[in-house]
């Protein structure tokens, strides 16, 4: 097996009476494509804040990058990217600006950004939109941005949260053409949707019911063992049986 | 009669730099459940502004239930429920205050009109004394169509009322707009979630301020048949570049755990399919003709739009 770049064991949160996160364990590899999944207030948002070095867990282990997330959160941060739909790019700063920004908070030095922002300008075809103000993109550009953003640093890991939400369906598919050629550099994608046919793609899922991960395979295997046609029908049998309500 | 109607609806932002609505044209059945379907900038939003008479159109004639958008505001109004995309509810007012207040807007009380929102509001009501900002997301959406209900409206406009709520969620949320239409309501529902449009009785695929077909689910991917392969492999990634750098392949998507290929018409193109990938030395593959679902259509009129343009 290929180097491990997320392990947690029995990690555990919780908050006053409530237990949010409830003694989760796995493994994943780097290049490895991983769907986080779960129903509204299963506990994801939790888990990915600890694994992001935002949170600390109440027990259990967790090391992201190699790093310890009680100790070494601060290390984690700079080996990680993050995308979500909400934390997205700046709206009044231009592309380049953008680019600029977050390659500075990840420390690349200036000459480097510089190359490494034509560069990846030009990859995505926006040399026309390069002094744009981001705002005035469309939607599916920006997350294109934001994401070649994310791993502008080059981090062991990105974390993807619910980053193709309201896209139209040929943006959705380039989307993950994107993840797979990321993938495919040994960059680990930890991801989360609630577009099913997107858990297809993934190289494993898991799913989280109240707080625990009830399944944890190979979307293939997955949909075997519960006798599934897709990961729609498999998700639908697993969290109906959840009791806690979001 | 129909509930709702729009003429040529025509509406711009920043003076005319952005087109949001074009010539939109449109007649909604009493009775019906109807869907708009289609991503962020499709310009749901700013119909369903324009049809609750929150937004002028620059151009065009549109009604709901036979009055006039512009000029019969208030009847609307009166007859009209409203869920927007954004929760609108008062955050810092409790379940039972914010029903209250909307109840009393439009003069009627909760206890007169409770039969109407029963069934649902039973699942938030052991909470009714917890702050509207404190309740989690299932709960705000239901207390929000709680709100968009109590006065018992002819029509109800839902915009996005499931994105970001997980299957379980969603497919309860579509169950109840089902038992809602069995009263008569005529129910419009925006979604980014094109699986979605099964549930509607028509629907609208929209997409940069434009309809692009309006019928039946079975009417519209009916009418635009495609020469469409299921391509299943291994090494996904690979296939899906091979499959591309094939002659004979108009589209190549991912699908679920298979990857759609459009390949051109009237052609034996699947055999050469085949031959292209195993020349490429890809395994284990599997092909296999399939009949296009609504987002192989969805997809198919963009690659025409976009090629038309």
């Amino acid at each position: 097996m290929s180097e491990i770049v997320i392990h947690t064991d029995k990690l555990t949160r919780i908050f006053g009476d409530f237990t949010a996160v409830d003694a989760i364990s796995f493994d994943v590899a780097a290049g490895e494509i991983f769907g986080f999944l779960g129903a509204n207030g299963a506990g994801k948002t939790t888990a990915i804040r600890i694994l992001c070095g935002l949170l600390s867990p109440t027990s259990g282990v967790a090391e992201v990058a190699g790093f310890d997330v009680y100790k070494e959160s601060e290390e984690i941060k700079k080996h990680i990217g993050y995308m979500s739909q909400k934390f997205s790019l700046y709206d009044n700063l231009t592309v380049k600006e953008n680019i600029h920004f977050f390659g500075g908070i990840y420390g690349i030095p200036r000459k480097e950004l510089k190359e490494k922002t034509n560069e990846l300008v030009s990859r995505l075809g926006l040399n026309n939109e390069a002094d744009k103000l981001v705002g005035s993109l469309p939607l599916g550009w920006k997350q294109k941005i934001s994401f070649s953003t994310a791993i502008l640093h080059e981090p062991k890991i990105v974390f993807l949260d619910e980053p193709t939400g309201g896209v139209d369906p040929i943006t959705r598919r380039q989307f993950w053409d994107m993840i797979y050629e990321t993938a495919s550099r040994g960059i680990t994608i930890f991801v989360t949707t609630h577009y099913m046919d997107e858990a297809e793609y993934c190289d494993r899922v898991s799913i989280m019911v109240d707080g625990a991960i009830a399944a944890l395979d190979k979307p293939s295997e997955m949909k075997k063992s519960f006798g599934a046609k897709d990961m729609n029908d498999v998700f639908l049998q697993l969290a109906r049986g959840a009791k806690r309500g979001d | 009669m129909a509930a709702v109607s729009l003429k040529n609806i025509n509406r711009t932002y920043l003076k005319g730099e952005v087109k949001a609505l074009q010539d939109i044209n449109l007649e909604i059945k009493s009775g019906e459940l109807f869907g708009l379907i289609g991503p962020d900038g499709a310009g749901k939003t700013t119909l369903f502004r324009i049809l609750t008479t929150l937004l002028l159109p620059d151009s065009g004639k549109a009604t709901v239930a036979g009055f006039d958008v512009v000029d019969n505001l208030w009847d609307i109004r009166k007859i009209s429920g409203y869920m927007p995309g954004k929760f609108s509810l008062y955050q810092d007012l409790s379940i039972e205050e914010n029903l209250n207040f909307f109840a009393t807007v439009f003069n009627t009380t909760l206890e007169a009109n409770y039969h109407l929102i029963e069934e649902i509001y039973v699942q938030i009501e052991p909470f009714k004394h917890r702050l509207a900002g404190d309740l989690s997301g299932g709960m705000k959406q239901k207390l929000a169509l709680c709100c968009a209900l109590i006065h018992e409206p002819e029509v109800l406009f839902l915009d996005e009322p499931t994105t970001g709520v997980d299957p379980v969620s969603r497919k309860e949320f579509w169950d109840m707009l089902d038992r809602l239409k069995a009263r008569g309501i005529t129910i419009i529902v925006s979604t980014p979630y094109m699986d979605e449009a099964s549930r509607c009785d028509r629907i609208a695929l929209m997409q940069n301020g434009e309809i692009l077909e309006v019928d039946t689910l079975e009417g519209i991917i009916g009418r635009h048949s495609q020469n469409l392969y299921a391509v299943n492999g291994d090494n996904r990634y690979e296939l899906m570049k091979a499959i591309r750098t094939y002659e004979g392949t108009l589209s190549c998507f991912a699908f679920g755990e298979e990857s759609h290929v459009s390949l051109k018409l009237n052609e034996d193109a699947n055999e050469g399919l085949k031959e292209h990938l195993l020349h490429l030395k890809h395994s284990g593959l599997a092909i296999k003709k399939i009949e296009p679902n609504i987002e192989d259509t969805f997809i198919k009129l963009m690659l025409e739009k976009a090629t038309n343009v």
